[in-house]
């Protein structure tokens, strides 16, 4: 055994200066990017008027803004909820994906990993199609219920429904071990995905309203889609939170985390099942967004480290921010897919990240 | 004064598809007293692994019964057991980017009071669970930075952070050295003595088992096949009988038995006598 003792003070908190400064870091670089979000586009907007606009319609701060009607509209009408949009979809995405990452001790895990997105995306498919096929529905089509698209309610089921129904399959003695849920997760995702190939195969003119769902898109958030979907993504992430510490446990593996205390059968079922929220919702309003939810969290883990205390606000705030600049990007371009932004993106600075990194950027290295 | 652990008649099976039942324990009666150390020996596969999942409640019974600290398991929540009970399991994987401190705080999750941070109750728990463990100067280091030997410290400051009553060990020596070896049980043997631990191991090393352990159970068929003092239980026919092999024994100077196989000397080796796999 070694002599000789470390003389400082052993236990030191979560380091809140650091932690200050990450979220600190985030919360700007989110502030940010809703300033840049709502400036940019085919009308250009100096962002102290898009903050003057903000802060005077949305919080009563100061005078009238002086910018003309039009202005207005544009930064309260058009591009306030596609930016909002944008970051509740992020920030559902980028929880879910570090909680699944999480649960799964596995590195390429993300929000859609255990069928959530072929779920969704089968339910938005039926949803898109059901009114050519049934032409009595199109007339309804337009707001199904309180004012939500078929298609939205679609896609949200068919995640929740799709993650239960994959839940109950792995689930066995009150265990629900990690690989039989991954691999009940594929083997779910592939079948529903048959079906939504059997249905764009079958979909005749609907095919491109289809494959514009599948691809992700954040042109069409209302402020209803945001008035459902940003409570249960806020909730779900408060619900996450003040879980951290059986995320944290969870990180050892099963066996350990049951000796450690944690009921763990139970615990994952809650986290997978607030995790699917999250990823439902966000899908529900924006399509199947790819990459956000896996990088984030896996870029953030390597920069502050695996404790979830800092770790999921961290990936909220860059989850949120990263996807405002992401469709940014896409409104830019023309018009193209935020998915392909984020994957153009993202793969390569991912790439990179992998190459620098010196420690192993998987919660664990096994 | 009753028994820290109290196990009869335990019977523990595994399902494998498109093989028979296989069953690992079959009627185990086994008695821990407050303050044993007891090494648990056997053939791979006589259950000892089984056995320490099934007294630490992760494990699905058959029949029989187990009971800690006079109160049967079933009756324990997993919080409340993992207060007084910490494992050291034989493969744990710890996950990067945690300094070792921290890593030693997760062991204090079950007395956890307060819903964000640490207590100064949990803060010192951890320090005493370090330097119990010779992993003081461990602290700040990151888990992918330790060696085996560290890490197993590491481990076992973990465990000791629980503040358990009996401390459940897993082959703790794997794959360390000699000298790792020794001081890993002989701060387990300290512990025993300065906190009160009662402790069960999982050993593979006869006479590591012997020079550490004041009591010895030796599992075959499924059962106890052997429990006492090590001078009782490690003779050349016990082993012969429980492990197949034939030794011999010599003495140290000091006078304690060693024992040592015999070159090409296995005398009986049917697969399925050894791993216990029993029909049916």
């Amino acid at each position: 055994m070694r002599a000789g003792v470390a003389p400082r003070p052993l236990v030191r908190g979560p380091a809140l200066t650091r932690a200050a400064l990450v979220l600190g870091a985030g919360g700007a670089l989110l502030l940010a990017a809703l300033v840049v979000g709502i400036g940019l586009g085919s009308v250009s907007i100096a962002p102290d008027d898009v903050l003057r606009v903000l802060g005077h319609r949305l919080l009563g701060i100061g005078a009238p803004s002086g910018v003309s009607d039009a202005v207005e509209t544009i930064v309260i009408d058009l591009r306030l909820p596609r930016v909002l949009g944008a970051m509740v979809v992020g920030a559902g995405l980028a929880c879910a994906g570090t909680v699944f990452q999480a649960i799964l001790r596995n590195p390429m895990a993300d929000p859609y990993i255990i069928g959530t997105a072929a779920g969704a995306s089968l339910g938005a498919t039926i949803g898109i199609v059901l009114p050519l096929i049934v032409p009595a529905l199109a007339i309804g089509a337009g707001s199904a219920w309180l004012g939500l698209g078929v298609v939205q309610l679609l896609a949200f089921g068919g995640g929740v429904g799709t993650v239960l129904i994959v839940i109950a399959i792995a689930r066995s003695g009150g265990r629900l071990p990690s690989v039989t849920l991954l691999l009940t997760g594929y083997a779910v995702s592939s079948l529903l995905a048959a079906g939504v190939a059997l249905l764009m195969f079958a979909s005749g003119r609907a095919l491109a309203a289809i494959f514009s769902w599948l691809m992700g898109s954040l042109a069409a958030v209302s402020w209803i889609d945001l008035a459902i979907a940003a409570p249960v993504v806020l909730g779900v992430f408060v619900a996450l939170f003040a879980r951290w510490r059986s995320l944290n446990l969870l990180l050892l593996g099963d066996g350990p985390a049951a000796h450690l205390g944690l009921d763990v059968g139970r615990e994952k079922l809650r986290l997978t099942m607030l995790a699917t929220l999250a990823t439902s919702a966000a899908v529900a309003i924006s399509g199947t967004i790819g990459f956000v939810g896996l990088v984030v969290p896996h870029l953030l883990r390597l920069a502050v480290g695996p404790d979830h205390r800092l770790l999921l606000p961290a990936s909220v705030l860059l989850g949120a921010a990263l996807l405002v600049m992401a469709d940014l990007g896409a409104r830019l371009a023309g018009g193209i897919p935020v998915g392909v932004v984020t994957a153009v993106v993202g793969a390569p600075f991912f790439l990179w990240l992998l190459r620098r990194s010196r420690r192993v950027s998987a919660p664990n290295s096994a | 004064m009753t028994a820290v652990v109290e196990i009869s008649g335990l019977e523990v099976s595994y399902e494998a598809d498109a093989l028979p039942r296989r069953v690992v324990l079959r009627g185990l009666d086994l008695t821990v007293e407050a303050g044993d150390f007891m090494a648990l020996l056997g053939p791979n596969g006589s259950g000892k692994t089984t056995l320490l999942r099934a007294i630490a409640g992760t494990l699905r019974r058959d029949a029989g019964s187990v009971a800690l600290f006079g109160r049967d398991l079933d009756a324990w929540s997993r919080v409340a057991l993992a207060r007084r009970v910490a494992v050291l399991p034989q493969s744990l994987v710890l996950p990067d980017g945690f300094r070792v401190s921290e890593l030693v705080e997760m062991g204090r999750a079950p007395h956890a009071t307060r819903w964000f941070g640490s207590s100064a109750e949990d803060a010192e728990a951890v320090e005493r669970a370090l330097a119990d463990a010779d992993a003081l100067d461990l602290a700040e280091r990151h888990a992918d930075e330790l060696s085996g030997g560290e890490r197993q410290r590491v481990l076992v400051a973990m465990a000791l952070a629980q503040q358990p009553e009996l401390l459940l060990l897993d082959e703790p020596t794997l794959h360390l050295d000699i000298a790792h070896q020794a001081s890993l049980l002989a701060t387990v043997g300290r512990l025993r003595a300065r906190r009160g631990l009662t402790v069960i191991a999982v050993l593979h090393d006869l006479n590591l088992a012997a020079a550490y352990a004041p009591r010895i159970a030796v599992l075959g068929a499924g059962r106890v096949a052997a429990d006492g003092e090590p001078e009782a239980v490690l003779r050349p026919d016990l082993v012969r009988e429980a492990f197949g092999v034939a030794v011999d024994e010599a003495r140290t100077a000091d006078g304690r038995r060693f024992l040592v196989p015999h070159a090409g000397s296995v005398v009986r080796n049917e697969p399925s006598a050894r791993d216990g796999r029993i029909t049916g």
